[in-house]
Formats: C-alpha cells, structure tokens, sequence
C-alpha cells in the first residue's frame, strides 16, 4: 500500500467510494429518500466544528466522528418530526439540513474568532472536498468501511428488500421495520461521512443519487440493482479521476456519473427513452394497419364470399385513416392487399387477418353491449381503442362464454355482423 | 407601493444594526410567503436545488457579459432555474423516477457542470463557496446604495413586493392548484402554468437573495417559517401571514443573538428559526406533541375512572357482601400513578368513598356507573344480533366503546336490539 503514488491512491480511493455510494444509495433512492444523503451531507457541518472545538483535532477520523454524531441526530430529529407532527418528510429533511448547516456556519465563524484556535482551513478541505490530500490511512479506512456495508447489505439482504418495498407487509410480519428503517439510513450516514471529505457536500449527494437512479433503468431486481449500482459508482470514481486531470475531481467524478445516467436514460432497454419510444411506435403502426385492415373488411363485407376491389376514395370516406397510401402500400409489401390499377383488393391472407380482426372488435363490443350494459351506439369507440390489446386467450373465452349463453350469433363461428349500424368514418 | 417610500424615508435613522435586521427580515418575507406553496405542494427541497442549480447559469452568464453586474448574472440564474424545474419534472413524468431522485440527479449534475466551469474558464476571480452559503449580512450598510437604499435591500424589497403582488393577483389561481390541481385544470386554470409560475418565483427570489443573505438563508426560509406555520393554521391566507411573521421574528432574534456571541448572522437567522419551528412542533394548541400527549393523557385519565366506576358497579351487582380494597382495583385496571390519581379524583368528586379501606360508590358514581354498564351490554347485545359474533368476543369490544355511546345512542340501540332486559350473557341491562 505504501508504495501508491497519489495518483493511483486517489483512483482506488474514489472507487471504493463510489461502489459504496452505490451501494447503500440504492436502499435510499428506492425508499424515496434520495436527499437524505442532502441532509447528512449538511448536517455534518456542526458536528466537523463540535469536533475541532472540543477535541481541538483535525484528523480524519476525529472530524468524521463528530459529523456522524451531528448525522445520526439529523436522522433521529426527521424520523421524530415525520411521526409525530403534520409536516411531511420532504419538509421536515428542508427543517433539518438548514437548521444544521445554519448552526454549522454559526459555529464555524466562532472558530474564525482570535484566541479560539485558529483557522478553518482544514474544515473547509473537509467540508468541501480534496481528493488530492487522501493518505494512506484514510484508504483503509475506506476499505474498511466499504467492507462493512457490504457485510452488513449481504448479511440483512432479505430484510432490507423487504423494507425498501412492502413496509406495512414486512411490520405485519413482526419485523421490526424502524430499526432496520434506522440501521438502513445510519449506513447511509456512515458513507456519507467517510466520502465528505473526498468529494464534498453536494457531490456526496450525487455520489448517492446517480448511480442508483443509473442502476435502476436496467433491471427490476434488486440484487442486480446494487451490484450495478455499485458498478457504476467505483467506474464513475475510477474514470472521473482519470478523465478529470485538471479538473476539480469531485465534480469530474459525478459529471461522469451524470453521463452515464443519461446514457442510460437514453439507451437503456424497456426503461430508457429511445426504447419507449421505439416500442410506442411500433404499436402505433400496429393500430393504423390494423384500423386500414378492418375498414377493408367491412367494405368488403357485402360482397363476400366474393372479394371486391375498393376504390381509394371509398375507403377514405368510410374511415378516416392518416396517410393512407403509406398504409396500403405496407400492407402490399404484406402481401395482405393486391392493386387492380387505381383500386385495391384484400388477398386470402389479408381477409384472413381482417375477419379475425374484424371478429375480436365485435366480439368485445357483443361483451359490451350483453354484459357491461352499454347502449349499442356507444360500443364502437370503446372497442376501437381496446380491440389492439386484447390477447388471443381472452378472445376465445369471450366467443365460449358467449355461445355458452347461447347469445354468440350462428354467424360469429366466422364472423359476427355488427351490432350497430355500419357508417361512414364510423 | 407605499411601503419601499417609507422605507426610505426612514433609512437615514437606521443604524448599521437594524439595516442588517430590515434586510434579513425583507429577505425572509420575500422567501417565506412563496415557501408555503412550496411546503403545501410537497416541493420543499426545491429550494435547495434551485440554490444549487443556478451555478452554471450564473457562471455562463459571468463569462458572457464579462461583468458582475446583477442583471445577466439574473437572466443566467433564471434560466438555469427554469432549466432545472423543467428536467425534474419531464424525468419525473416520462422516465418515471420519483421526484426527490429526480431533483438531486439534476440539482447535483448541474452543480458539478458548475463547479467545472468555474475552474476551467473563470481564472483570477475568487470564487469563495463558502461566501455562497453565508452571504455578506453584516456588511449590508457598506453596500454601494441604489436610490439610497443599500443595493442588496433594494433588490429584495423589488422581490418582496413582486411576490406580494403575485400572490394577490394569482391567490384564488395558485391556491387552487395548490390543493387540487385536476379540480384546477378541469376549470380552466392551467396546474402546470402555475407550477412554472411559483418555480420561476422561487429561482429570482432565491438568486435576488443570495447575494444579501447567502444560499443556506434562503433555503432555510422557503420552507421552515411556512412548516412552522402549517403546524399553527389550517387556512392558507393566515398560514401565509403567520410564516411572514416568523420570518421576521427570526431575522430580529437571529441578529439580536448573532450579536450578542459575535457570530455569523444569516446562520444565526437559520438557527432561529429552525428553533421556532421546534417550540411549534412540541407547543402548537392543536398539532404540537405537547398537546397531542396532553390529549391522550387526558382521554386515558377518563377511561380509567370509568373503568374504575363500572367494575366497582359490577361487584355490587353481585348482591354479596364483598367490595374491593383500593390495593385490588388498581392493580384490576393497571396499576400505577395514573391510577391512583384516578381514585382520588373520583374520591373528590363524591363519585366513590372509603370505608373501612373499601371502595364504595356514591349515589353520584353509581348513576354513572349505571349509564355505563348499560351501554356496554347493549352494545355486547347488538354485537351479537346484528353481526352475529360469538359471545365470547363481544367483551372487550364493548369495554372499548362504552365510554364513547351518549343516551341518544343507547336509546336508538334499545330500539333496536331485542333484549328482554337482558345481555347475551344473561346479565340484567340497568335503566
């Protein structure tokens, strides 16, 4: 360990942070506690000052005791006013972190006095982060606490899950959800403390944050979550130090976690933005050709078992359809419609799926108007909007309960005729 | 307008003193009426990020103009604001995270990009954060002066009287959407234009006080004086007097004891006003602890007696001879001081008397005593006609609501129970 340049302490250093961060900021983000880290951060402010007042040092580890104990009474005086007033938590955190901080900067100009001890240089650095001055010792501190949040997350995995999702499940239960509530957020304490100094006040927050919420749009497990999000945290320390040369390196640590959040706000898969998208668009084109195959089939309805070929123009007034020629000509791509010169004529696979389509709608709107009581004129729209999602299960079980009840018409073994009169644009 | 006129007339008398106090207090008004929407709404931490997110406005806006003059740093702060409001919420509704993570994701980011702008483009300027957080309070009267009022007085007193304006000309709008923001929209008034309105408020009032008083003062007063009020009022307009008041009364206090130990002042200021907010928590008259434990204290003094009253009624009931020693009733209904007080103020009030270290009820105790039992066994008997529970579980919740069924109720509950005169366990329900 001796043999570390600065650089290489620094890197293992913020690493080991940020995997902790991680780690315990999973518990908090998920709890819908993201700025208690915040709070902790600003409510160490007094405690770092009590500690150089009364024990007049300005180790490490002295000025990190005095914070936690200012961070522990921050989190007791939350859970108090929460439980026992009308203020709500969002407000009772604002309470708390200004009183603290504001006593903190009291405290911190009684110390700037002549004849009290000096200068404040030492707790600014602590307060507002150098990475640059991490010794050695500082490092196995680091580890050490590192290691005992990760014993403490693997030993209570079950509990915490079940706090951090169901609290009145896991009370009913005879958990005793305060303490763990406790335990969980005095962890949070812990590394908020051991990574003040490191980063600073309000990148400590980040370091809690961004990771997890970064973790989160990746997979709905929680294990994964954590290990992800300690991932993400030990590389943001790891690259933000390494990118950021030249740069303040707590900032240039959470810019990189900044960016890989919104790299995976963009692009990750189900959660992130383009894939929303993607799949919003894909069940939009699934609507419009589906709507394009049953007005065909309703125009073609008359003739049938004959298929006939539609003019464009008929089926523009008997439905509204944005774009229709794009439509048709995917659905020729389809090989589902065929062009007679000008017009256009459903193949046997287009009617196929037309009929079927066709059948879900009026079966839905049979279900409607027979069992839910709407009037007959009201149905169409209804249907038109759930007819896409109705699953192929649920459509067999509408056409046996129906013809179950004798009600399913001889006709809707293939295709049921509407039950409201076929208009235009209807 | 009268009100900035008088202000300056005034100023010449001020000592240094009572500038810094008008301006605290300004400032703290300012903030404290546009906090109590932030608390109502559940936004209270926006403050704090908006304190923070301004940074990289106010940089841009510095490297652009190449000035400090207050008008583009401003524009900057105001826009990064608007900036901050406006991804929070569009995270929050389209990628679906909760609001807080929402917030300190874009507060914190936004902060970083600051703090790497500051180092990497504004070389020779002194940037002190630790001037950010505590503001320049005491130093208020060597202010350059503008229209001879101290420019950091004159910028909030514009911002105080801004807020005001707003808030009488928007109540009915930003009350609405306070509260009930579908029932606001359904009605023409638009929710989110109103969301935007409050957050632009809150990022000029934040960043025209920061320069008086420091951003922990501000973050401060946007929410603990309208907290501190909501534990006092349940109606919005003296919710938004009460929290002026307790602005005021902290820049007075805050200053008063920043002077007295010679100390920062704006910390002093948000000291005492998280200490205003402590004595409302424990002594407000309706939502204090104080007066929640004093109501419950009180509740169980009274069940108590009653308890006592009836059991001692039950045993004469018996028709032996055998009444109960004091030692044998308290210890029956728990024990302790509560209920040795409870003896003895029955004793006082002729409910109930010693012999022979007996207890006895009076003709008064009996009479309530009476009312009592009979308002347990007809609720034991309803119990079991109407929603048909075993017998054996009809006691103790009876024995929880007597002390709460008054005559009209026992007399709707005989009309319609079915009794005979008689409990489902056989025993005879007093008149």
């Amino acid at each position: 360990m001796m043999s570390l340049s600065l650089t290489e302490k620094v890197m293992i250093g913020t690493a080991l942070l940020g995997g902790m961060s991680g780690m315990v900021g999973s518990f908090a983000v998920l709890r819908r506690r993201s700025l208690v880290g915040d709070m902790l951060a600003h409510a160490a402010l007094p405690g770092v000052c009590l500690a150089f007042l009364l024990l007049g040092t300005k180790s490490l580890l002295g000025l990190s005791i005095g914070a936690l104990g200012t961070g522990l009474l921050a989190i007791a005086a939350v859970t108090m006013i929460v439980r026992w007033t009308r203020t709500k938590e969002d407000a009772a955190i604002g309470i708390v972190l200004s009183t603290f901080f504001g006593a903190g900067v009291v405290l911190l100009s009684l110390i700037q006095k002549p004849g009290v001890g000096g200068s404040k240089a030492g707790l600014d650095s602590y307060l507002f982060g150098e990475p640059g001055n991490m010794l050695t010792g500082d490092l196995t501190l680091l580890a050490i606490v590192g290691l005992a949040v990760l014993l403490l997350v693997g030993a209570l995995f079950k509990e915490f899950s079940l706090v951090c999702f169901d609290t009145d499940f896991a009370q009913s239960q005879g958990w005793p959800t305060l303490r763990l509530d406790l335990l969980m957020m005095a962890s949070l304490a812990v590394v908020t403390i051991v990574g003040l100094p490191i980063v600073g006040v309000i990148l400590m927050t980040a370091m809690i944050i961004l990771p997890a919420t970064t973790a989160r749009f990746w997979t709905n497990r929680l294990a994964h979550m954590l290990l992800l999000s300690a991932g993400f945290g030990m590389a943001a320390g790891l690259l933000g130090t390494r990118l950021g040369r030249g740069l303040p390196a707590g900032a240039a640590i959470v810019l990189t976690a900044a960016a890989f959040f919104l790299l995976s706000l963009l692009f990750a898969p189900e959660r992130g933005v383009l894939a929303r998208l993607l799949a919003e668009y894909r069940l939009r084109k699934r609507i419009e050709r589906e709507h394009l195959l049953r007005a065909l089939y309703e125009l073609s309805e008359p003739d049938l078992p004959s298929v006939p070929t539609l003019e464009v123009a008929a089926i523009e007034e008997h439905r509204y359809l944005r774009s229709l020629q794009r439509l048709l000509e995917r659905a020729v791509e389809a090989g589902e419609l065929e062009r007679v010169g000008n017009a256009v004529r459903l193949t046997p696979l287009g009617l196929r799926h037309a009929a079927r389509l066709t059948k879900a709608h009026r079966l839905w709107e049979l279900f409607m108007v027979r069992h839910v009581g709407i009037a007959s004129d009201h149905v169409d729209r209804g249907a038109d909007d759930v007819e896409h999602l109705l699953p192929e299960s649920l459509l067999i079980e509408l056409e046996e309960k129906l013809a179950s009840e004798g009600r399913l018409p001889n006709v809707v073994a293939e295709v049921p005729s509407s039950p409201h009169e076929l208009g235009t644009n209807s | 307008m009268d009100s900035p006129t008088l202000i300056i007339a005034a100023l010449p008398e001020l000592t240094s003193g009572q500038l810094v106090m008008l301006t605290g207090a300004v400032t703290n008004v300012a903030c404290a009426i546009i906090g109590c929407f932030l608390v109502l709404r559940r936004m209270s931490m926006m403050g704090d990020a908006l304190a923070h997110a301004v940074l990289p406005g106010l940089v841009v806006a510095f490297l652009l103009s190449g000035s400090m003059s207050i008008l583009p740093l401003f524009i900057g702060a105001v826009i990064c604001g608007l900036l901050t409001t406006f991804l929070t919420q569009t995270l929050h509704q389209y990628a679906r995270m909760p609001s807080d993570a929402s917030m300190g994701v874009v507060f914190t980011s936004l902060f970083a990009l600051g703090v790497v702008l500051v180092k990497k483009f504004v070389s020779g300027l002194h940037f002190d954060i630790a001037c950010v957080y505590e503001g320049t309070l005491e130093l208020v009267s060597l202010a350059e002066p503008i229209a001879g009022v101290p420019r950091p007085l004159f910028t909030t007193s514009i911002m105080l009287a801004v807020n005001v304006a707003m808030l009488i000309l928007l109540w009915k709008e930003l009350k609405l959407s306070s509260f009930d923001p579908a029932l606001a929209t359904t009605i023409g008034i638009s929710a989110t234009g109103m969301h935007y309105l409050l957050m632009t408020l809150v990022a000029v009032t934040a960043v025209a006080s920061f320069e008086a008083v420091g951003s922990i003062l501000v973050v401060a007063m946007l929410i603990v004086p309208a907290a501190t009020a909501h534990l006092l009022t349940d109606r919005l307009a003296s919710m938004v007097v009460i929290s002026s008041a307790v602005g005021v009364a902290s820049a007075v206090l805050g200053y008063q004891a920043a002077a007295y130990w010679n100390t920062n002042v704006a910390g002093m200021m948000t000291v005492a006003a998280g200490l205003l907010y402590a004595s409302a928590m424990f002594f407000s008259p309706r939502y204090g602890i104080c007066s929640k434990l004093l109501r419950n204290l009180r509740m169980s003094a009274r069940v108590l007696r009653e308890d006592l009253l009836a059991m001692l009624y039950r045993v004469e009931e018996l028709g032996t001879a055998k009444r109960l020693t004091i030692r044998e009733a308290s210890e029956a209904v728990g024990g302790g001081w509560l209920t040795r007080w409870g003896i003895k103020s029955l004793e006082q009030g002729g409910q109930i008397q010693q012999s022979t270290n007996k207890l006895e009820l009076t003709e008064a105790g009996r009479e309530v005593a009476r009312k009592l039992v009979r308002s347990h066994r007809l609720w034991e008997t309803f119990l079991v006609q109407y929603l048909d529970m075993p017998l054996d579980h009809v006691h103790e919740p009876a024995h929880r609501v007597e002390h709460f069924i008054d005559e009209q109720l026992q007399e709707k509950l005989e009309k319609r129970v079915d009794t005979d005169g008689q409990d489902p366990h056989g025993r005879e329900i007093p008149q």
